[in-house]
């Protein structure tokens, strides 16, 4: 009896409740909301905007006792170093980045849900996605990592194809979720190949899995990598798998196109970040080419594209802020690929990255969502002459976009940039920093040719100018938190770029 | 001069930095009670005025208070680290070849934005128009004084976003193009600059200017030197602007508002000869000495290409505009100061130094002068202007065509005035260029320089006998012309004299500006070894 005791004992693995607070608190209080949406009445329903956001608050306080970065748990019983959820910097920095995203959408999203959106579902939904993403960068396995990642993205299908009879939500719905899902069946395709060679899921021990991997399997092991890295490369909207962004932003809600902008690009990146960097370092020779060549095709696709975009189309701003949103992930992938050539850790200058977007790229599609109030089309040239009639929103929105071409004031913006520089610089990849030179270039034309507009002087009054209406507190308060935090970070930009610096694992 | 205390002088040169960025969002807000003036405008415009003079006389003070018996210091230095992650540091000093440019930066963007106050440019509101110009100002303040390389790139940027928007909002015909290609050239000049100055960093361990220029290129490989200079000087030479990346400058000047010329001539072309004496020359002289002798030949390549460009404007029925005219021979200017930065001499350097104060007094005026000139007639076109016989300036305003002929005798290098002495030592250095360097082709360079000032004084002796001179007034047929026509106005007279005052000053008494440079050009070239 006592042997049989033991032998139970050790196969279960503890777990350390503390650690796993951040997604857990998202994905009870996205299962209380489901619940609640059934019971409470219509009136009650801004309840649970509040009870969503709260949670959301709730779990970014939660990463502040694991501040040390030290915590692990559900590790093997026999091998205490191989856990399937860490709690380390780089975990942290990510959930603090995917959750802070979460509660940005939430607020811009909480009069859209009173309007137009099924309140219940779409709360639900977001937290769910939420807690996948914050799960994603502690998985430490590759089963929980593709868990994870579906957690993450399952949602947010449904979340993009939520505005009920458009036609359009639909259709961008629809192809978001046919080429995701082919995304990770291809994933899986290689996790499996990638078991079969190593008999392992833990990241590390795949690493030292495929030091040696028996000569008949070589070919398999490389498949498996290469797919693996394909399905995440999806997800970050490199080149060629970007086609669906466009679509997809215009056709989703507002915020809901600032979240995968934002939220659903870091899934990607960190998936990537830990498979190539932690579970594959010694095939470092075959994904840090493709990494580099990848990046850059995806900033010039996403650039090039982005020029061409004609200010008077209906959502023009939205269809820009897309593309350029495909151009960043290729400066995100910059220092990943560097990260294959030296030995120094590079990959903090993309969390560091990753952070500024996040501020600036939520803070323009929450002036975004400011300006499509009272002109739904959200064409470029509806910006014209907003300085003239909204000077703080004009001067915050000429900011982001200052911030995501890199140039001063956006200064927080510049140095993002000159850290991915470094990174390239200081891993020999002088071409890939020469071509990102050339798209930072590119990109200022339609960055600067926004900004310019919201200067201009407004056009005459013309007949049916839609009334000015209020700009709902949650809103507002989405547009001043981040335009606080653009500031605050350009005036002290270490508080982002000391990721940088410092190995994060 | 006087004994000022190391902590005010400190605090003296973060406060011409940062004054104008704080002056900036100032003007961005309603003008407090007291000071609101005629009319908001009038306020705002006022409050340019007062700032750009606080900050003239902060520069002033800065420059009484310097050590002039030891410019090769570092004087009034902060260091306080910013971004450890970067291993960014807010490091500022000044020492002679420094001082010289904040204190013209300083005095040129106070006589600017005086100027605005009687004369504001027409376009959009002042408000926007004088912080533009304070960040302007901030900016190239901040390059001139800064000692990290990661700032000194971020000073660069700086000035893109104000210039593009002066010159696209408050500019003449076809700005928008011209802010666009200037803006565009110059970020992708900056962009490639900026890889040259990781790679330095990066290699040598350190951003810190004046830790490299002690270094003096040793903790760096040739290879790595001849790279790194490659990308800075692409950057650099954009700027400058270096036959033949000069494209943007012309477009750029004509199409700019009087102001923006100004500041464009007389301080921002100034950043790029600037880094190359500040960065290039001590922080990787290997790989300087390998392209000093292509500089060299770009350098006097401009010089003839300016002169003919200006040649072929100021001919009769060429329909050539003043100010483009002028953008050109800065070209011409900057050759020679390259010229003398190739030469890799204390003699040629110097003389560099000293041409780009003169051609910042000189053709600042010459910009205020066609500025004040398209003005009153109403157009810039040389040949609407002179008509027939000449613009008649001499007869229909005789104080204003007497200080554009003095401008253009200037312009031209006559000895006893400022451009003489910087076109001289530059050509002198190239006569007995640094050693390594092959004397034969700077010899060549020399005597094509030389031919470039002959040139240099046909196109602005043709300039002034077209504008300056011609049939009187009275004796013109044409009613139109015959029109009495405003003479020097007292706020021009104000902006104006100091630029004459000085560029005689720099012409009779080079000791003043050469003693600065001298010594810490010396030392610079020494790698730190005084």
């Amino acid at each position: 009896m006592t042997v049989a005791a033991e032998s139970v004992t050790s196969l279960v693995q503890s777990v350390d409740w503390a650690a796993i607070a951040p997604p857990t608190i998202a994905a009870i209080v996205a299962l209380i909301v489901l619940v609640a949406d059934l019971f409470i009445d219509a009136r009650r329903k801004p309840l649970l905007g509040a009870a969503a956001i709260t949670g959301l608050v709730a779990s970014i306080v939660a990463l502040v006792p694991l501040r040390k970065g030290d915590r692990s748990t559900f590790c093997l019983t026999d091998n205490a170093e191989a856990c399937s959820y860490t709690a380390d910097h780089f975990t942290l920095v990510i959930q603090f980045l995917v959750l802070g995203g979460a509660l940005l959408t939430a607020l811009l999203s909480l009069t859209d849900t009173r309007e137009k959106l099924p309140a219940g579902e779409f709360w639900f939904l977001l937290l769910s996605s939420a807690a996948g993403a914050a799960l994603l960068p502690a998985s430490r396995d590759l089963a929980t990592l593709v868990v994870a990642l579906e957690v993450a993205s399952l949602p947010a299908f449904a979340l993009v194809g939520l505005r009920r009879g458009d036609r359009l939500s639909s259709e961008a719905a629809l192809k978001f979720f046919l080429s995701s899902v082919t995304a990770t069946a291809v994933t899986l395709l290689g996790v499996s190949f990638v078991y079969a060679t190593t008999g392992t899921l833990h990241l590390t021990q795949v690493a030292a899995g495929l030091e040696d991997v028996p000569g008949q399997l070589d070919t398999l092991a490389k498949a498996g990598v290469a797919l693996t890295l394909v399905g995440f490369a999806f997800k970050t909207a490199a080149v060629p798998f970007h086609f669906w962004v466009p679509d997809t932003y215009v056709g989703a809600p507002l915020p809901i196109a600032g979240y995968l902008s934002v939220v659903g690009k870091a899934v990607g990146f960190t998936g990537l970040i830990l498979v190539s960097v932690v579970a594959f370092p010694g095939y470092a020779d075959i994904w840090g080419p493709a990494l580099a060549v990848l990046a850059a095709l995806t900033m010039t696709a996403g650039n090039v594209a982005a020029l061409r975009q004609s200010a008077n189309r209906a959502w023009s701003a939205v269809r820009l802020l897309a593309w350029s949103s495909v151009a960043q992930a290729g400066y995100l992938l910059v220092p990943i690929a560097a990260a294959a050539y030296s030995s120094d850790d590079q990959i903090g200058a993309t969390v560091a990255y990753a952070l500024m977007y996040a501020v600036v790229n939520l803070g323009a599609f929450a002036v975004a969502a400011v300006v499509g109030r009272t002109r739904p089309l959200n064409r470029i040239s509806d910006y014209r002459g907003l300085y003239a009639t909204r000077p703080l929103t004009a001067l915050a929105m000429g900011f982001f976009l200052l911030c995501l071409a890199g140039l001063p004031p956006g200064i927080v913006g510049l140095f993002a940039k000159v850290t991915v520089f470094s990174a390239a610089v200081d891993a020999g990849l002088g071409w890939l920093a020469v071509v990102m030179g050339v798209n930072v270039v590119i990109a200022l034309y339609y960055y600067l040719q926004w900004t310019a507009i919201l200067f201009r002087a407004p056009h005459e009054v013309e007949a049916g100018e839609p009334a000015r209406k209020r700009t709902p507190a949650s809103v507002t308060a989405a547009v001043v938190l981040t335009a606080v935090a653009g500031v605050v970070l350009s005036g002290y930009p270490q508080l982002v770029l000391r990721f940088a610096a410092n190995s994060l694992f | 001069m006087i004994d000022i205390s190391a902590s005010v002088m400190q605090f003296l040169l973060a406060f011409v930095v940062l004054g104008p960025l704080v002056g900036a969002a100032a003007a961005l807000l309603p003008a407090p009670p007291g000071l609101r003036g005629g009319s908001p405008d009038q306020a705002v415009l006022r409050h340019g005025v007062t700032v750009t003079g606080t900050i003239l006389l902060a520069a002033v003070v800065l420059a009484i208070g310097f050590d002039h018996d030891h410019p090769s210091k570092m004087q009034a230095a902060t260091d306080i680290s910013w971004i450890p992650a970067l291993d960014v540091r807010i490091h500022l000093g000044v020492d002679g070849i420094s001082l010289p440019l904040l204190v013209l930066t300083a005095l040129l963007t106070f006589l600017c934005a005086l100027y605005s106050y009687f004369n504001m440019p027409a376009g959009p509101s002042p408000k926007a128009f004088v912080a533009l110009l304070l960040v302007l100002e901030s900016g190239t303040l901040a390059t001139f004084a800064v000692l990290d390389l990661l700032l000194f790139f971020l000073a660069f940027e700086m000035v893109l976003i104000p210039m593009y928007f002066l010159i696209a909002r408050w500019g003449g015909e076809a700005r928008q193009p011209a802010a666009w290609k200037f803006i565009l050239y110059t970020l992708l000049g900056s962009v490639v600059m900026l890889l040259g100055l990781l790679l330095i960093g990066l290699k040598a361990g350190t951003f810190d200017m004046v830790a490299l220029a002690t270094d003096n290129g040793r903790g760096l490989t040739t290879s790595v030197q001849v790279i790194a200079v490659l990308a800075i000087g692409l950057g650099l030479a954009v700027k400058t602007p270096m036959w033949p990346l000069h494209t943007w400058l012309p477009d750029a000047h004509t199409a700019a508002p009087t102001v923006g010329s100004v500041l464009l001539a007389g301080v921002l072309l100034k950043m790029g000869t600037y880094g190359f004496v500040r960065i290039v020359l001590p922080v990787a002289p290997d790989g300087m000495k390998t392209f000093a002798p292509y500089l060299a030949a770009f350098a006097v390549v401009g010089i003839i290409y300016g002169s003919l460009a200006c040649l072929a404007l100021a001919r009769s029925g060429a329909g050539g505009d003043l100010k483009r005219l002028i953008a050109y021979s800065s070209v011409g200017h900057m050759g020679f100061v390259l010229l003398g930065i190739a030469t890799m001499t204390p003699t040629g350097v110097n003389g560099a130094l000293f041409a780009n104060i003169a051609h910042g007094l000189i053709t600042g005026l010459l910009f205020f002068l066609v500025g004040a000139v398209k003005d009153r007639y109403g157009t810039a076109d040389l040949d609407t202007l002179a008509g027939a016989t000449g613009a008649a300036l001499y007869g229909r305003a005789p104080r204003l065509g007497g200080l554009l002929a003095f401008a253009a005798v200037a312009s031209l290098g006559l000895p006893g005035l400022a451009g003489f002495w910087g076109e001289m030592l530059a050509l002198f250095g190239a006569f007995d260029p640094a050693d390594g360097l092959s004397r034969p082709a700077f010899l060549t360079f020399m005597a094509i320089g030389a031919f470039g000032t002959l040139l240099t004084a046909a196109y602005l002796l043709v300039v002034v006998r077209r504008v300056c001179m011609g049939a009187r007034p009275q004796e013109a047929q044409d009613e139109q012309r015959a029109e009495p026509l405003a003479d020097v106005r007292a706020y021009e007279f104000a902006a104006w004299t100091p630029l004459v005052a000085l560029t005689v000053i720099a012409g009779l008494w080079p000791a003043v500006l050469l003693g600065l440079t001298d010594p810490a050009v010396q030392q610079l070239l020494a790698g730190g070894k005084s």
